[in-house]
């Protein structure tokens, strides 16, 4: 029997003065993250990007649970999204998407 | 003290008032509680206080370091018998395998920093870490450069952190994982530094260690040495008068 796949989900906040469209977003997390662990280490992230707000500058992706680490190193690496300066951090991992988003609310709050 | 971090390594132009208070806002919101500035000779000691009284209302702990970037170990030791009293860290950048040498067995000093973007002078063998070992200075491993460099360079870096990692870990030498920047931009919070510190071969555990523990006890240990109380390791001043 297959074995049932954790995910993680993660709160990033963009950190910049400008602001970017939801492709050039993830276009430059998919590169950090090829960069650093190559297209066969991608492959094993299963990263997709869940929400984003242009706005608010904030996103939420999903990714594998054993990736999670993988993943915070790469978007630590991101020093630029399309080809302006910009850093991601991330502000929650949670399991599911409503614990998630209760607690980005109450870190606002807070 | 645990559960604070620190990053030992900020570099300020403190000339520029506003990128110093830009650093600092950004520790304190990313999650810092101690950072050390790195003043470099001639410092005015104004220049410390100002700082201090600047994170003293923000809540962040504030740390005084200098970066010793001696030629030769006979300068490293002036420097060391000059500095040693004026700041709470000492790290020394190891330009030659000389100086790296004399740092790693002199007591006194606090970090080795090694120059990150040429891997040909990373002095950091079997040889240093077995002469840190038996001193107290722990190895500084800097993030800036992995954000800032790319491709070929980037990969023998992380190559090159890998060996000193793996040589560190084995000879119980402490790794402090610092961020080396002097922008606010290329800051990171503690967890995504100890995930960076990953990629060179660090497991998760130590690495949130090199961002809170390890760093947090060289700075507690200094200060109580720069107490007035200190006199020796275990031996300390308790009162003073005519029937002692």
């Amino acid at each position: 029997m297959l074995k049932k796949v954790k995910r993680r989900y993660l709160a990033l906040s963009i950190d910049s003065q400008e602001s970017f469209s939801s492709e050039e977003f993830i276009n430059a997390v998919w590169l950090a993250v090829q960069k650093l662990f190559g297209e066969c280490g991608a492959s094993q992230t299963g990263l997709r990007l869940i929400d984003y707000d242009a706005g608010s500058k904030l996103a939420v992706i999903r990714v594998f649970h054993v990736a999670v680490e993988q993943v915070r190193a790469a978007l630590a690496a991101i020093t630029e999204i399309g080809r302006k300066p910009a850093a991601v951090h991330v502000i929650t991992v949670s399991g599911t998407l409503k614990a998630l988003y209760s607690r980005i609310n109450s870190s606002r709050k807070g | 003290m645990t559960g604070i971090y620190a990053d030992l390594h900020l570099r300020p132009n403190l000339k520029n008032s506003e990128q110093t208070s830009a650093l600092v806002t950004k520790a304190l919101q990313l999650g810092y509680r101690l950072v050390a500035v790195t003043f470099s000779p001639p410092y005015a000691r104004e220049e410390i206080e100002k700082l201090r009284s600047l994170c003293k209302e923000a809540k962040l702990d504030i740390t005084s370091r200098i970066d010793l970037q001696p030629k030769t170990p006979n300068e490293l030791l002036a420097a060391l018998r000059r500095f040693r009293r004026e700041f709470e860290v000492i790290a020394v950048l190891c330009w030659s395998k000389n100086v790296a040498r004399q740092a790693a067995k002199d007591r006194r000093v606090d970090l080795l920093n090694f120059p990150s973007f040429d891997y040909r002078q990373r002095f950091f063998d079997k040889a240093e870490a077995e002469l840190a070992a038996s001193g107290l200075a722990s190895l500084e491993i800097d993030m800036e450069p992995l954000l800032k460099l790319e491709g070929e360079m980037r990969i023998r870096l992380l190559s090159t952190l890998r060996r000193e990692a793996a040589v560190a870990k084995g000879f119980h030498v402490p790794i402090v994982v610092s961020s080396g920047v002097s922008d606010a931009f290329l800051m990171r919070k503690p967890r995504e530094m100890a995930a960076l510190a990953t990629l060179f071969g660090i497991d998760m555990e130590y690495a949130q260690k090199a961002v809170s523990k390890i760093p947090v006890a060289i700075v507690k240990r200094n200060r109580e040495k720069l107490e007035a109380k200190f006199v020796a390791p275990g031996i300390r001043v308790i009162r003073r008068g005519k029937d002692c």
